[in-house]
């Protein structure tokens, strides 16, 4: 809970704040099994700070912002790409399990031989000059989203002998504010680089772990076209009012 | 049974292609009100080595300090076109540069007033979450009394006043580790 003095709180009435994680289900900074992270985690413990107006507001986007983009990543080519078509979708809650609406998601991936179109990616794979492999969307009044794309391939990274990225999504979520950021990754089900992956293997509470792991989804599975997959996302939620507690 | 929040992965080093499309280096339109500055810095590692594959995301009200978001109550002008959001990756020497508007102050705890300053989120390959933290002006009277300014150990502080680097150019470094590791916050 936030440390602060009792004008502090009243000074808060209408400003509720938002919720810490639940201890386990996020990383810490200093994961070393991920060798990036040694230079690259900080030292000091961080400082613990109230939430005021600059955190509980947020940049808000529309779906101006992505109409140079779609939530369709099988047809920012001429043709069509390589690979196995799915839809992934879900909802996008707070942790009181209320929608997040008109919030946009920004979504990236490599293609179906595990290579990303990026410069710094030496991957010996092809590229696929039909998918850059990158889409856009806004969550719908219920929550919702969905893409349409390829299954991504793995890809072997230098992070330790013979490693390989289980295949997966990259994701960035904005939310209603600048405390509900966030940025993290979808797995799919029953892929067997799971228990090897680092990054993937990064909270003490093994659930918090398995939630980034789609479920292979009957409902969306569109028939002669695609697999459907199942991805919900939970952004921080606000405490219930200090008052009320 | 309440939820929790979905855990945090790295940006990985390929962000670029789905950050680049929100990517806005100019925050400030040129025709909107307040002071304009250039907010330059470099992101350095551990053994002071540039990061070039980092990004650094803005947030800020305007030069009245009011937050473009509807949640922002305070009866003060809006400034129409600045939406107060940044988005710059580094490049290969781990530099970073951003336009944009001194901003004014905003509410803190307590009734009190805020000095000014930009909230900032970190993101990098090999990073595991994000990191936050704020800039603030140097020369800014408002700074002694800021209370977030405050929570922080004196010998740190200057970590978040960034640098005068001539006529409007601040700069404004990211250490991740070592004597003078930026300051980063819990939010
Ligand atoms: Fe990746």
């Amino acid at each position: 809970m936030i440390q602060t003095g009792d004008s502090a709180l009243t000074a808060r009435s209408s400003m509720e704040v938002y919720g810490r994680p639940r201890g386990g289900t996020q990383p810490e900074y200093r994961h070393l099994p991920y060798r990036s992270c040694e230079k690259r985690h900080p030292t000091h413990a961080l400082i613990e700070i109230p939430h005021t107006l600059s955190e509980i507001t947020g940049p808000q986007f529309t779906l101006e912002d992505i109409r140079k983009s779609s939530c369709d990543l099988t047809k920012q080519g001429s043709g069509e790409p390589s690979g196995q078509r799915i839809v992934v979708g879900g909802q996008v809650l707070d942790e009181d399990g209320r929608p997040v609406r008109n919030s946009v998601i920004e979504m990236w991936q490599a293609n179906a031989a595990g290579r990303y179109m990026h410069r710094w990616d030496q991957h010996h794979a092809p590229l696929d000059p039909n998918f850059p492999g990158r889409g856009h969307t806004l969550t719908d009044d219920s929550g919702h989203y969905r893409f349409v794309t390829i299954k991504p391939g793995s890809y072997p990274w230098s992070n330790h002998h013979n490693a390989w990225r289980p295949a997966h999504l990259h994701f960035s979520l904005f939310g209603p504010a600048f405390a509900t950021r966030l940025v993290t990754q979808m797995y799919f089900p029953g892929d067997p680089l799971l228990p090897f992956d680092p990054i993937y293997n990064c909270t003490a509470d093994e659930e918090a772990r398995k939630r980034l792991v789609s479920s292979f989804d009957w409902d969306t599975t569109i028939p002669d076209i695609a697999l459907g997959f199942h991805f919900d996302l939970i952004l921080r939620g606000r405490n219930a009012t200090l008052f009320e507690e | 049974m309440r939820l929790y929040a979905t855990t945090s992965q790295t940006v990985g080093p390929f962000f670029q292609i789905g950050l680049q499309l929100l990517m806005n280096a100019d925050i400030a339109s040129p025709d909107g009100l307040g002071e304009r500055i250039t907010l330059e810095g470099q992101v350095l590692d551990g053994d002071r080595i540039a990061i070039p594959d980092a990004v650094i995301e803005i947030w800020q009200a305007n030069a009245e300090g009011k937050y473009a978001h509807p949640e922002d109550s305070q009866p003060k002008p809006i400034d129409a076109g600045f939406r107060g959001y940044g988005r710059v990756e580094t490049d290969d020497n781990g530099f970073f540069r951003i336009r944009t508007i001194k901003p004014g102050r905003t509410p803190g705890p307590g009734g009190s007033l805020q000095a000014p300053h930009l909230e900032v989120t970190v993101f990098m390959r090999g990073l595991m979450k994000r990191l936050v933290t704020r800039i603030y002006f140097p020369g800014d009277a408002a700074n002694e009394n800021d209370l977030v300014l405050n929570l922080v150990p004196e010998a740190r502080r200057q970590t978040l006043i960034a640098r005068e680097c001539g006529e409007g150019v601040l700069r404004w470094d990211v250490r991740m580790q070592g004597d003078d590791e930026t300051v980063f916050f819990d939010i």
